[in-house]
Order: structure tokens, then sequence, then C-alpha cells
């Protein structure tokens, strides 16, 4: 692939947070149990006037902000989620106009469970190279819902990453990209239920760790690497346990996946996840370092990318957005009943 | 059919969503909401008001906690609103996010953000447009 | 232009009146200003109405029609209009009905002021209240009106260091002449502990700070000053009258602290009546919320910019102070039926200057002032009589 990346990067999640020992309360677990268990320790809530639409343009705005392009020279957009504000009408429409790359502009918006963001990634990189398109910007976010008293609630979190890719001034290279996809309902959410469902602890080894270490193997056996050489790993992580493991059935130790393991912290922002882990990376990560990200989305696939971080990285301006680090300190806690009216779980007339 | 008055919301996204005011080229004096004629100049600024985008860097200049709030707004009292001097010269009225209700006050900086304003219902299009947070 | 005087005036009780349906109540002013007025159904020459939404609150437009019908005068086939300022649409209403007969264009009208804001729920008249402020760039991104009026009140606290017991004492004043008042609403004193205590709506004006919802009618006949004698025996003159506008949104104002709509229509007002602030002898001013009242009294020049809340605090503006201010109790004791408002401000001006205003007279009263404003300040109307 020649020279194809990340020109810039953004990221948001939403100043609200909840305890999961306050979850567990509200359902007469042992708060300890749980979140050892899940090593979730708390997650983000949105507020009642944020949703993916607003998160996508908060992080679309702060990838721009990094870098000086002129947004009119964005040839696409792709907004990946499973939970739309509309569910016809797309947010990438509104991330557009906000962001002011009408109307010239290539936009759809996606779903694949969590990796709709990584398809994006996918589908702005084959735009570019094929040279349809300067710049695509492709953003996963998430403001995801869980049944009330479900497993699900714990992790279920909001929050989005936002990635420019063109083929100038890349600050963090794509070397490559595979994926790996089965029919496989392991998690899903059937039209006009509020809810999703699953299949328990199906979603483990058929689903999640499957299709993760195929693809990242693969990935691997294409580039002719072993994990020893990245520097850094971003796994899917729908709870604080899984990346872990999956890291350590790979080959990857606990400090490659650390800087981009917010799970703990933030919960699972869906669609945003590894995009967001990646955002982490990248606030961090040096010119010649390397990152392996895997993602995986229910239903199910993986999609895998094999980055290498350029000398480009030093000349954006990073503190031009904030930081991951800096956004999971700003924060403000809720209790289960504040949670329970902002997330729309309360029956009004 | 929705009854919403949706024309007339989508007309307003460049000012909700980017802050797009417009100066007279006469007199500079810039405008939010866009002016069809610069009220100073009057008929000498017909074809001379241009489009500008403003910075969204404000001040309060005055606010309120609102504690009995309108029906779409009900979920979000007690809210701060406030009056914001923007840098480039015109007020704007709009809520405050982001902060503890006693850290408003008046004379603090302050940024836009764009947020959910209000929804037409559950089946009526959503309206997004600017708040505010606190930048000091 | 011709002198103008008032002949006639006539209002209901304000309150909920669950009994009775707009079209009572505006014929029962209206009946009432009728009789005392003298004058017969075939002498007046047109009628002039302020409502500010019977659209939303009844469901019923074209409303000068309504009342000339329901007031017995279709068959006469005379001239009747609504119109419409927000919360100044009685006193507006009251200008045309002046300018009319100045202008040489009528002899006698009617002008009556009506709302009728209890048959949709406090929701609904609390957004159709909301309509008087700018639905665009207020409204939408969710400033009340009461948070208008708050936002008014925390910069004058800021810049003029007015309390929130200043603006209490407002409150305690009117319900104080409210309760001397057998029309009015609320009919009973309150104390200061209760208004600073009150639920707060938005901060600093707590629920006591607010006037209330009301359904109510007032109304007065207008002649021509050189055929008054005809009819009345205590005809009172308009001796000013003055109107002025500002920018719809609160944010757009020269000073958020001034109404220049009052100052403009209060200087109209002096310019053609001939006297100085210092002449009038009692005012009924627009105190929609108490803060209302403490800018009114500034921008009517009877105290000093920002001395406002002072002077509440000196009592100069109570029953026996040197400027009394909302004898009638004001909109917060009361009521404020929205339309009917400005034309009811008039009544008890002419109430005290016949010397008719019972436990409530103010003694040597010799020129009246009333002040009515519309939303947070766009229009404002001011109206001064003398007896004649």
């Amino acid at each position: 692939m020649d020279n194809i990346g990340i020109i810039s990067y953004g990221a948001y999640i939403p100043r609200l947070r909840i305890k999961t020992e306050d979850i567990a309360r509200a359902w007469g677990k042992d708060p300890e149990t749980i979140s050892k268990g899940l090593n979730i320790l708390e997650k983000t809530v949105p507020h009642c006037d944020q949703d993916v639409a607003t998160i996508s343009v908060e992080a679309a705005r702060a990838a721009i902000n990094r870098i000086n392009i002129d947004p009119q020279d964005i040839g696409a957009i792709y907004v990946g989620s499973e939970s739309h504000p509309y569910a016809v009408k797309p947010t990438g429409t509104i991330v557009g106009e906000a962001i002011l790359a009408t109307p010239i502009l290539h936009v759809a918006d996606y779903e694949f469970a969590c990796k709709a963001g990584t398809a994006a990634i996918q589908t702005c990189m084959s735009l570019v190279k094929s040279d349809m398109i300067k710049y695509g910007m492709a953003i996963g976010a998430d403001t995801s819902q869980a049944a009330p008293g479900d497993a699900l609630e714990y992790a279920a979190s909001a929050g989005g990453g936002a990635f420019i890719i063109g083929k100038e001034n890349v600050i963090a290279e794509i070397n490559d990209t595979c994926s790996y996809t089965t029919d496989t309902p392991d998690f899903w959410r059937r039209e006009g239920r509020k809810y999703p469902a699953h299949g328990g602890r199906f979603t483990g080894t058929p689903a999640y760790f499957k299709h993760i270490t195929n693809n990242a193997n693969n990935l691997m056996e294409k580039m002719q690497t072993k994990p020893d050489d990245y520097n850094y790993a971003i796994f899917h992580q729908p709870n604080g346990k899984f990346p872990i493991r999956v890291a350590k059935m790979l080959g990857f130790s606990y400090d490659q996946i650390k800087q981009g393991l917010l799970c703990p912290y933030v919960g699972n922002t869906y669609s945003g996840a590894t995009m967001i882990g990646l955002a982490s990376v990248l606030d961090v990560a040096k010119p010649g370092e390397r990152v392996f990200l895997t993602s995986y989305g229910s239903g199910a696939g993986s999609d895998a990318f094999d980055i290498t971080i350029t000398d480009q990285i030093k000349n954006i301006d990073k503190n031009k957005a904030p930081l991951l680090s800096d956004m999971i300190e700003n924060k403000e806690y809720v209790d289960y009943t504040t949670y329970a009216k902002y997330r729309d779980l309360l029956i009004l007339e | 059919m929705v009854d919403g008055a949706v024309p007339r919301f989508w007309r307003e996204i460049p000012q909700r969503y980017n802050l797009i005011g417009n100066r007279c080229e006469s007199c500079k004096t810039v405008y939010f909401p866009p002016m069809e004629a610069c009220p100073k100049c009057r008929r000498k600024s017909l074809g001379k008001m241009k489009e500008l985008k403003l910075s969204g860097k404000g001040e309060i200049v005055t606010y309120t906690i609102i504690h009995v709030g309108p029906e779409n707004f009900e979920n979000q009292t007690p809210y701060p609103i406030a009056i914001i001097k923007l840098k480039e010269g015109p007020h704007i009225t709009a809520q405050i996010v982001d902060c503890d209700l006693k850290d408003v006050k008046i004379g603090k900086k302050v940024e836009s953000t764009f947020r959910k304003i209000q929804q037409d219902g559950d089946i009526g299009a959503i309206y997004y447009g600017y708040k505010f947070k606190l930048t000091d | 232009m011709r002198d103008v005087a008032i002949i006639g005036v006539g209002i209901t009780k304000f309150g909920e009146l669950w009994d009775k349906s707009f079209r009572q109540l505006i014929s029962e002013a209206g009946s009432k200003a009728i009789l005392d007025s003298g004058v017969s159904g075939k002498d007046i020459d047109a009628l002039y109405i302020g409502s500010m939404s019977a659209g939303r609150f009844v469901g019923q437009e074209h409303v000068g029609a309504l009342v000339a019908d329901a007031s017995g005068f279709s068959h006469l086939h005379i001239p009747a209009t609504r119109i419409e300022g927000a919360c100044a649409s009685g006193a507006l209403a009251v200008r045309q009905g002046y300018l009319s007969i100045a202008s040489g264009a009528n002899d006698i009208v009617v002008v009556g002021g009506i709302e009728k804001m209890n048959d949709v729920g406090g929701t609904s008249a609390t957004e159709t209240l909301a309509t008087a402020a700018d639905q665009e760039w207020e409204s939408f991104f969710g400033a009340t009106f009461p948070g208008l009026y708050a936002m008014i009140a925390k910069r004058h606290m800021h810049e003029y260091g007015t309390t929130k017991e200043q603006l209490a004492q407002v409150a305690v004043k009117n319900h104080y002449n409210g309760s001397k008042n057998p029309n009015a609403q609320y009919r009973r004193e309150i104390k200061l502990e209760t208004v600073m205590n009150a639920s707060p709506v938005a901060e600093p004006l707590g629920l006591f700070d607010c006037s209330p919802v009301s359904d109510g009618a007032a109304s007065l006949i207008l002649c021509a000053a050189d055929k008054a004698k005809k009819y009345a025996d205590k005809p009172i003159k308009i001796i000013g009258s003055g109107q002025g506008s500002d920018t719809l949104a609160l944010h757009g104002r020269r000073d958020i602290c001034t109404l220049d709509s009052t100052i403009h229509a209060a200087k109209m007002a002096y310019k053609n009546a001939k006297i100085k602030p210092g002449d009038v002898s009692l005012a009924e001013v627009h105190d929609c919320f108490t803060i209302a009242e403490i800018c009114a009294i500034e921008d009517l020049g009877f105290v000093k910019k920002g001395e406002g809340g002072k002077a509440v605090e000196e009592k100069i503006t109570t029953l026996d102070g040197r400027i009394p201010v909302n004898t009638s109790g004001g909109l917060k004791s009361k009521g404020h039926p929205v339309g009917a408002t400005g034309v009811a401000q008039i009544v008890e001006i002419v109430e005290q200057l016949r010397g008719e205003a019972g436990d409530r007279q103010v003694k040597d009263v010799k020129i009246g002032l009333a002040h009515n404003v519309g939303g947070s300040g766009a229009t404002c109307v001011v109206n001064i009589m003398e007896a004649m």
C-alpha cells in the first residue's frame, strides 16, 4: 500500500460517569464481585442532550482542529454506530454540515455492531487509494443501550473516535488491513426493539475469541510479523477481561495493550471502542512505533490493521483537542436514578 | 405527516451548527443571527452584508438557573441559561453545560459546543445546535 | 389632535374563573364600563380589543369580531379591531382607541382587554406566554419567560447590588395593596420570609416573584374630551400617551437592566403631558416579575438607574409613600390576564383619580401613570391621566 494512513484523529467521551458498584447495588448484586469480575470500575453516561451525532461531531471537530486542512477537501464521511439517533436519516450528514464539509461529499452510515467504525476506516482507505477522494473521515461512535439489569448494563457506555484518512502528511501509516467475517448470531437487536439480546456464554469462544484470533493471526502471517514486533496492541473491549485474555492467547503482553485498554474506566463504547483505544495510543505514540489493532463486531466479524507511526506525528498539534487521558479525568458521577432518567429507562407518559 | 416546523429549523442549520452570522462591510459590525441589512448603515449596507463564521468564544454577561423548564427541557432541570457576549460582538442566549451550577458566574469565559437542543417528540425531527462550556 | 377622556370603566374579578368563558368575561367588563359611562350602545363608534393569544388559550382568532358579537354590537356593524403586543396588548388597545379619537376619526370608543388563560393546562399557558419572547433565538434554546427576567435580575444585582430581599419586598407590598382590592386574584398579605423561601423558578426569582396565570377582563369608554361632561361627572383626561419598541430578544438590548422601550414611551408621554416624572402622583407599573417593577420605577424616571431596589426598601412606593406604585396590587397580586392588564391598570388609575378606590385610596392624587410592557421589554406603552 502506498503511504495511505491516518492524517489526523479525534475522540470524545461524555463527562458523566456511573460506577459499576452503583449499578450492581441497584440490582442487589455484590458490587465488588461484579466490578472485579468484569474489570470495569465505571462507565461513561451521555447526558440527555448528547447522542451519536453530538459525539461524532465532537470527535470529528477534534480531528480537524489538530491539522490544517480545508474541510471541503474531505470527500467522504462514514459514521458507524448501533445507536444512530435516527433509524433512517444518516448521522453522517449532520457531521458533514457541522464540519462544513458539505455538499460535495460521499456519506453513508454503517452498522456492524462494535466494528462499524473500523469498517468505515477500510472504506475510506479504498476511496483514498483509488484517488476517488483526497481525504476521508471514518467515525465510530455509540451511546449504546443495554437492558436494565442485564449483564451488559455494566459495560454499555458512550463515546466515539474519528480518523481522517489520506495520503499526504500521514501520521500513522496503515501498512495493511484484513477482515474475518462469518454469520454468527452472538449478539443482536431486532428492528423496533429498544435493547439488544445476546447468547450469553456463546459470545465468548465461538464469537469474540474465534474472530479476533483468526483475523489477527491472518494479518500477522500476511505481514510476516510476530506480536513482539509491535509496541502497542488494541483489541475490542466488551469488558476489561476479554482483551487481556485474547492478548495472552495471541502472544501479546499486558504492557502492549495497556495504553489502548480504556474499558475499565469508560466502559464499552461499542463502535467507539477500538477507535478511542487507537486514539489513546496516538496520544502518546512516537515515530517508528508499530501498532496492531483488531476490532470485533457481533454478527460477526473482525477488522485488523497493521500501523506504523511516522515522523509526521510530531507535526500535528495534539493539544488542539483533548487527549483521552484528560477526558477520562474530567468527570462527574451520577447515581443510578439520574442515570435511569438520562438513559430513558423510566417510562414517561 | 409530521406537523413540526421542519423547514423553519432546517433553514437555521448554518447558524445553529456553525454560528454563521454576517458582517456589514461598511462599518464592520458583526451580527448573529445574520441581518438582511445593517441597522446602523441601513441602505448603504444592502448587498454589502458578508457571511462570517463566528469563533464560538465569548463571556457570560448574565445568567440564571432554570428550575421550572419548558416541556422539552424538563429532563434537564435545573440548568443554567446565559446571555453571552461573543468575541466578535453579538450577544447570544444559550445553555451552559458540563459544569457544576455553582461554577456559572458573570464574567466567565465560554466556548461553544455541539449538542441536541430539542426534538419534536418521538416521531418528529431532532434539532441540534449550540450550547456553551466554561473554559476557565 | 383633540383631547381624549375616559368616561367609564369596568372590570371583572381576576383569578381562576372556571365558570366564566372568554365571551362572558369581556361582555361583563364591557357592560360595566358602558353603564358606568352613561353612553348608550348606539353612541359607540368603534371597538378596540387587546388580547395576546386567544388563538392559543381558547383556540380562537378573529377576536375583534368575536367581542363585538358577544357584547351585542354586531347589528351596529362598527369597526372592531384586535390589537396584539404580547403583555402590552391592553395598553396598545387603549392607545389605538385614544389615537382614533384624538385624530378626529371617532368620538366615542370602547376599549377592552381580555385573556382567558385557564382553559388550557399550566404547561401550555407557560409555553404560550413564552411566545412573547424570541421563539427562534431565546425560547428554542431553553430560555423561559421567567428565565429572561431572572437574567435581568442577576445583572441588576451584579451592577447595582440589588438584593433578593429588595425583590421580595415588591411582592410583599403588592400583596398588601391587593388585600384591599375586592377584584384581586390574591387578597392575602404575605410575609417576606415566604417570598424569600419560595421554591425557585429561575434564580433569583422564586414562585412569589412571579405574577400568576389568570382569567379576567377590563374595559374603558373613551370620549372626545369636549363631549365628556355630557356623559360623566368625573371624566378623566388622558394628558399624555407614548409607545416604544426595542429588540425582541433580551440579548439584543443596549443595556440588559434597562427597558429602553419604557424610556422612549415615557419620554413621549411626559412630553405630550408637559410634565416631569416628579409630577406623577401614583403609578400602575408592569410587575410581571418583581424585578420588572424595580426596573420600571427607574426607567420611568421616578428614581435613578440602579436605585430601584433601595427605593422599595425605603418604602418610597408604598400606599403612603412618596410615589405609590401598584396600589391595585399589581400584576403580582391583582393577577395578570395578559391582554386585560394594560386596561386594568388604567381602571385603577381612574378609580384613584375619581376618589373611588376604597381602602386603597391614596390622598391628594392629581396625576396617574400606567405602564404596560410586552415580553421582556420589546414593547412598552405609557399613558398619563389627570382628573378634568
